[in-house]
């Protein structure tokens, strides 16, 4: 039985041992959810707009190459130079090639699931730079020497007694001041000076236009532009499934992302980079990581239309009662579970298991992934191949065999209700909750449905 | 074999097979919704404050009237007597010394109180940022009713910045507690010009 370094379920137990805690995920993470309800509730077209934005991304996946291609192209009309990187070791290497070029040791970083991915921080770091993450959730977790928990909340697991104690440590604030106005201010002051002294900035990407060679970054704080704007360097790091063709499909992209993020109309400031300012570079590094691979997989490939929302996090009833860093992946949640096991099975293996399977995270996706299919579809590749310890095997055999006879749902009613009482991987929530506890079967109740299965099957 | 054909060749064999692109002209058509007061409302509640005047030749007495009180005020609007020649020389650190700044949207959305601001616009791509108070002025002839609008209007590659701004600056990094001001502007004005 091969185990995960840091299986999902141990982590998220441990997390469990604060019980105040897990509430206040749970809860705040529901609220956030409950917001973007209300902000799609509140857009008529709502469902119209995501199938487009879906179908948008199915075309452009099916056509990728001679986007990427067209993109370059513009993009270096613009005058921007564009790299090409394999993986996060080459995106490293290049980001540091072109800092070291212009003999800069102080870097600006504004938020990027990427470069956490390549683990760019620590490279750099390591070559002697200093980088200062300026997103304010990501400062805090990067004064804590911590990765981020969440792709659009990444200090969502600390409180703010959290980040008074510590900047306190590294800021100097007043001991056991927690009011969230003063620590900010403190933040501010604090990123202030270090986007003034810096002449290096990087970025991530939200949307890259193939029509315009334009990258488009989107923030609530502003960070960003502050970076890039104060800076001499603009280096912006995206994955190849960041393109869409063209500059009006935005409309629809940029509609969907902030509403379905935090329930916001749209992000404070949506920012579009085409050409550097006089006296300014502007460089983009085009990361492959395992994508191309992806998109080979008729059952995953899916996956590489996500758009980073954080939607399907804070729907998820074992992301909110697990938290990110149970996931030991730079993208936790459902995405990350499903994008994971591409880049290393082995460690990753039980990342897919992290599911109830309920299906909430494919109703709330603004490009329609259908995530839990996907959680479901690893669940059964990793087992044959030899991943998931045999205990598990007997569930999915269960569970495959159930699925695959519609009528047994007829006779046991609703899905949902079907699959809590009996399956121990779904989840009672609030209450006991069999999924930290190893997925033992819960007392199996009136007629037991094992004991059927056993005796009908073959 | 270098890395971008690599990557380009892995795509070619592993994609799929082509799709189509939908249409995505003229989407939603706009109603007869108002496109003023949505546009003030959506405002109103993302912390924004919203004056309404007559024309230009209103905003320089909001501008005396700012400098009177002993605010550092730079103001882009080209339609009315302004600092651009300064803004564009002005180093960071000193921009960084303003107090209210002005500066005229090309487009503003009233879905999401988004207003479109250009490189051109703001003379020095930092100005909308690093202020402390930001003063966006829009024509109210130039307010559309959804992004697709918006989209249909600008060309989006006409400077080599852009951005779609709405609201002050915030975050809600603590606890989920929304704190007004971040790093951008603390807080933001729209005249809307009747
Ligand atoms: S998978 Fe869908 S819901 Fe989840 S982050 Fe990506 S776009 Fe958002």
């Amino acid at each position: 039985m091969k185990e995960a370094i840091i299986n999902h379920a141990q982590s998220a137990k441990q997390f469990n041992t604060d019980e105040a805690r897990v509430n206040w995920h749970d809860e705040t993470l529901w609220m956030v959810r409950s917001k973007r309800d209300k902000a799609a509730k509140s857009v008529e077209e709502w469902e119209t707009l995501r199938s487009l934005a879906s179908s948008v991304k199915e075309h452009t996946l099916s056509n990728l190459n001679e986007y990427l291609i067209e993109f370059e192209k513009q993009a270096n009309k613009n005058g921007v130079k564009v790299y090409w990187a394999a993986d996060a070791k080459e995106h490293n290497e290049i980001v540091l090639k072109i800092i070291n070029e212009e003999k800069i040791s102080k870097v600006v970083k504004s938020k990027s699931m990427l470069t956490e991915e390549c683990h760019l921080n620590k490279y750099l770091e390591q070559n002697g730079i200093e980088v200062v993450d300026t997103d304010l959730g990501e400062r805090i977790v990067q004064f804590r020497k911590e990765i981020p928990s969440h792709i659009v909340l990444p200090a969502i697991h600390l409180k703010k007694s959290d980040v008074s104690e510590t900047f306190n440590q590294y800021l100097g604030t007043e001991k056991n001041n927690t009011d969230p106005q003063y620590l900010t201010s403190a933040a501010r002051v604090h990123l202030r000076e270090k986007f003034l002294s810096s002449e290096v900035a990087i970025t991530g990407v939200n949307f890259a236009i193939a029509e315009t060679g334009a990258v488009v970054v989107c923030t609530n704080e502003g960070n960003a532009d502050m970076g890039v704007h104060a800076a001499r360097v603009h280096i912006a790091s995206m994955g190849i499934e960041k393109i869409i063709p063209k500059a009006n499909h935005l409309g629809i992209f940029l509609r969907l992302l902030a509403r379905s993020a935090t329930g916001q109309p749209i992000t404070t400031y949506s920012s579009h980079y085409h050409r550097a300012r006089e006296g300014a570079s502007m460089h983009i590094v085009i990361v492959d990581n395992g994508r191309s691979r992806q998109l080979a997989n008729e059952n995953f490939r899916n996956s590489l239309k996500c758009i980073r929302c954080g939607a399907c996090f804070n729907t998820c009833p074992v992301y909110r009662r697990s938290s990110g860093h149970s996931y030991h992946n730079a993208i936790a949640g459902p995405i990350g579970s499903v994008l994971a096991p591409n880049m290393d099975k082995q460690k990753n293996y039980d990342l897919p298991f992290a599911s109830t399977l309920c299906g909430s995270c494919t109703n709330v996706c603004p490009v329609k992934i259908n995530l839990h299919e996907q959680l479901w579809k690893w669940r059964q590749l990793l087992t044959e191949e030899g991943y998931v310890s045999v205990g598990k095997k007997m569930m999915m055999k269960i569970m495959a065999f159930v699925l695959s006879y519609p009528l047994l749902y007829q006779i046991a009613g609703k899905s949902a209700r079907f699959a809590l009482t009996y399956f121990p991987f779904m989840l009672k929530i609030k209450k006991i909750n069999p999924w930290y506890v190893n997925r033992e079967m819960p007392q199996a109740p009136k007629q037991s449905f094992t004991s059927w299965y056993i005796q009908h099957k073959k | 074999m270098n890395s971008r054909q690599k990557i380009l060749d892995n795509i070619e064999k592993n994609k799929p097979a082509f799709v189509s692109l939908p249409d995505t002209k003229n989407l939603f058509a706009t109603g007869n919704e108002n496109v003023v007061k949505k546009f003030s409302e959506v405002l109103e509640s993302i912390s924004s404050t919203v004056k309404k005047v007559n024309g230009w030749q209103d905003i320089p007495d909001e501008i005396s009237g700012l400098k009177n009180n002993g605010n550092y005020v730079l103001n882009a609007v080209e339609e009315i007597n302004n600092d651009r020649e300064i803004i564009i020389n002005k180093t960071k650190d000193e921009l960084e010394k303003s107090d209210y700044v002005f500066i005229k949207g090309e487009i503003a959305v009233a879905e999401n109180g988004a207003v479109w601001v250009t490189e051109k616009n703001a003379a020095n791509r930092l100005l909308p940022f690093i202020c402390r108070h930001l003063c966006l002025i829009i024509d109210s002839k130039n307010i559309v009713h959804n992004m697709h609008d918006a989209y249909e209007k600008i060309k989006i590659d006409e400077t080599g910045f852009g951005v779609f701004i709405s609201g002050p600056s915030k975050t809600a990094d603590i606890e989920q507690s929304l704190v007004i001001g971040a790093h951008g502007a603390l807080d933001l004005t729209v005249y809307i010009i009747q």
